[in-house]
C-alpha cells in the first residue's frame, strides 16, 4: 500500500487526540507472520479517559504501543495531536506495568528525566533543574503522597512507591497524551485502589487525554470515561460503552448495584464473544 | 549502618585482617619447624628485612614497572572501552568481531613477547604492548555485555519522549555499562601487571620483573620474594583504588550498603 508522506487527521476529528485509522500490525512475513492487531479505528477525544481492556493477548497493548510510536503500523494509520505518528514517537507521557525507574538515579532525577529530553524544557535543563524543575518534581511527589523520598534511590522504595514514582515521571513534562500499560498490575489490591484514586486527581487536575490498557474491569470502570472491550487474539474492539458516573469516584461506589451490573454486563462481552472472534480471520 | 567497634562491618574487617595475619604467621612457623632452607622458601620474616634493606635500590625498579604497567593499562583501556563499545552497539560488529577477539585472547601472550622484541628492541616498549594487549579483552567484553543488556523498557519510556539515540546511549545505556566497566577495570589492572612483569623477565634491564630474573640465577631467594611481594602490594592497592572509584561512581549496583525502607 502506499501511503503519503504527510497524512493529516480527518476534519470530524477536530477534537481527537488519538485516532487510529483501520490501524493494523503483523509481525514477521508470509507463513510465520504472526497478527497482532486485526485491523482497528478508535477515536479518543481530547480529555478524554478511555480504559482498553480485554484478555491478555488481544492486541490491546500493541495499540498503546501505536499511539505512542514505539511501534509502527503494518497498515492505515495512527494519529496522535493531529499528527501521523510515523516510526518517531509523540512526545507522551508514558508508563509500564514495571515502573522503569533507572537505578543510578534517585527518584527526583528520574522524574526530572523527561524535562531533560523533551523541548522545550530540555533547552533550559541545566540552568532550571536544581530550582524551578526540582520545585515541579516534588509538587508531583506531593500529589502522590511521596513527600520527602525525592532524595532515596529507586531500591530505597517499595512496588507501589515506584508506580507512583513512575506517574510522577509521565506527568512532569504535562503532555496532552498519557499512556498507561497496566501500571497497577503488579501491585496488591489496596495499593491499587489508592492508586486509582491519586491518577483520578491527577487526571482531573490538568485533564489529559488518558488511554489506559488494564485487564481490571473494576479498575476501567472506576477509572475511565469510556470502555473499549476487546475480545480475544486477533483482537478486535466489541464494545465502547460510556462510564457517566459522577466523579471523583469512590472505592465504595464501586459495589453499588448500577456499577455492579456494568461490571457484569462487560464481563459477558468478554467471556462469550471469544469463540465467535477466533473464527473470523483477517482479510 | 552504624560503623561500631563490634558492628558486623568491623567484625568483617578484622577477620579479614587476621586471616592474612595468620596466613604469614603459618608460613613462618611452617620454614621454621619443618626446617626449610631460605634457598627453597625463606621466612617472610626474612622476606621483609630483605625489602627494607633494598629498598633504595629497589625503588627506581618500582617505579619502572609501575609506570610501564599504568601506561599499558591506560592504553588498554581506550581501546577496549571503544572497541566495547563498538562490538556492544552493533549485531553484525557482535558476531564478526568476537571470534576474533576470542581468537586473540586466547593466545598466551608469552609467546608475544618475543616478537615484540623482535619488532621494537628490549626495554619498556615491548613491556608496555604486552600488558596493553593482555588487558584489552576483559574490558571488551564487559563493556560490549553493559551496552548490550540494556532494557528494553526503559528504552521505550525514553523513546516515547522522542529522545534520539544519542540521547538514549547517553541516558540509559552508558551508566548501565558502568558497573561492567568497573568489573573490567579491576580485573585488567592486575593483569597488565602480570603483562609488563612477563615482558621484563624476559628481555628488559629495568623493572621488577628484571630484578627478581637476575636475584634468580644469584640464589638470592628472599629478594626474589620481595619482589613477588611488592607485586603483590601494587596490585592490591591499585584494584584497591577502583573499588573506591567504583563505589563513588557506580554505588547503585552495588545496593546492599543500606536497609530498604520497605
Amino acid at each position: 500500500m502506499n501511503r503519503p508522506a504527510e497524512h493529516t487527521a480527518p476534519g470530524r476529528f477536530d477534537d481527537a487526540a488519538i485516532v487510529l485509522e483501520d490501524a493494523a500490525v503483523t509481525y514477521g512475513r508470509g507463513d510465520t507472520a504472526t497478527r497482532a492487531l486485526t485491523t482497528t479505528s478508535l477515536t479518543l477525544r481530547e480529555g478524554e479517559f478511555v480504559a482498553l481492556v480485554g484478555p491478555s493477548g488481544c492486541g490491546k497493548s500493541t495499540i498503546l504501543k501505536l499511539a505512542a510510536g514505539l511501534l509502527p503500523s503494518s497498515q492505515g494509520y495512527v494519529f496522535v495531536g493531529g499528527r501521523e505518528v510515523a516510526a518517531r514517537a509523540s512526545r507522551v507521557g508514558i508508563a509500564f506495568q514495571n515502573a522503569t525507574m533507572l537505578p543510578w538515579l534517585s527518584v527526583r532525577d528520574n522524574i526530572m528525566l523527561p524535562l531533560k529530553i523533551v523541548s522545550p524544557f530540555k533547552a533550559d535543563f541545566r540552568a532550571k533543574r536544581r530550582g524551578e524543575y526540582r520545585e515541579r518534581a516534588d509538587a508531583l511527589l506531593a500529589q502522590v503522597g511521596l513527600t520527602g523520598f525525592g532524595d532515596k534511590y529507586p531500591w530505597q522504595l517499595s512496588g507501589g512507591m515506584l508506580q507512583r514514582a513512575s506517574l510522577c515521571r509521565a506527568l512532569i513534562h504535562e503532555p496532552r497524551v498519557l499512556l498507561l500499560d497496566e501500571p497497577f498490575g503488579a501491585l496488591d489490591q489496596f495499593t491499587r485502589e489508592e492508586l486509582w484514586a491519586i491518577l483520578q486527581n491527577l487526571w482531573m487536575d490538568k485533564k489529559p487525554t488518558v488511554l489506559l490498557v488494564t485487564h481490571d474491569l473494576r479498575e476501567a470502570a472506576y477509572l475511565a470515561s469510556r470502555v473499549c472491550i476487546m475480545s480475544p487474539r486477533p483482537g478486535r474492539i466489541v464494545e465502547d460503552r460510556t462510564v457517566d458516573f459522577d466523579r471523583p469516584r469512590t472505592v465504595d461506589r464501586t459495589y453499588d448495584s448500577d456499577f455492579v451490573e456494568l461490571m457484569q454486563n462487560l464481563r459477558a462481552l468478554i467471556t462469550h464473544d471469544g469463540p465467535a472472534a477466533v473464527g473470523s480471520t483477517a482479510p | 549502618m552504624k560503623d561500631t567497634l563490634f558492628g558486623p562491618r568491623a567484625r568483617q574487617r578484622a577477620a579479614s585482617i587476621a586471616f592474612i595475619v595468620g596466613f604469614f604467621v603459618l608460613w613462618e612457623a611452617a620454614c621454621v619447624v619443618f626446617s626449610i632452607s631460605p634457598f627453597v622458601l625463606p621466612r617472610p620474616s626474612a622476606v621483609l628485612v630483605t625489602l627494607v634493606e633494598r629498598f633504595p635500590a629497589l625503588t627506581p625498579h618500582i617505579i619502572q614497572t609501575l609506570m610501564t604497567t599504568m601506561v599499558g593499562f591506560v592504553l588498554g583501556v581506550v581501546t577496549g572501552v571503544i572497541l566495547g563499545a563498538i562490538v556492544g552497539s552493533s549485531k553484525i560488529a557482535y558476531d564478526t568481531a568476537y571470534p576474533l577477539l576470542v581468537g586473540f585472547s586466547s593466545i598466551p601472550k608469552v609467546a608475544v613477547v618475543p616478537i615484540f622484541v623482535l619488532w621494537f628492541g628490549s626495554g619498556t616498549v615491548p613491556a608496555i604492548l604486552t600488558s596493553y594487549v593482555i588487558c584489552i579483552f576483559p574490558i571488551v567484553v564487559n563493556v560490549a555485555t553493559g551496552l548490550a543488556t540494556t532494557s528494553p523498557e526503559q528504552q521505550d519510556v525514553l523513546k516515547a519522549l522522542g529522545a534520539s539515540r544519542t540521547e538514549i546511549l547517553f541516558n540509559i545505556s552508558l551508566p548501565n555499562a558502568m558497573p561492567y566497566l568497573f568489573a573490567a577495570l579491576k580485573v585488567a589492572i592486575t593483569l597488565a601487571f602480570v603483562g609488563t612483569v612477563l615482558s621484563e623477565t624476559v628481555a628488559a634491564n629495568r623493572g621488577i620483573g628484571n630484578v627478581m630474573m637476575i636475584a634468580t640465577s644469584n640464589f638470592d631467594v628472599p629478594l626474589v620474594f620481595a619482589g613477588l611481594f611488592l607485586l603483590a602490594v601494587m596490585g592490591v592497592v591499585l584494584y584497591g583504588l577502583f573499588s573506591l572509584l567504583e563505589r563513588r561512581i557506580c554505588g547503585w549496583a552495588s545496593r546492599g550498603a543500606d536497609t530498604p525502607l520497605a
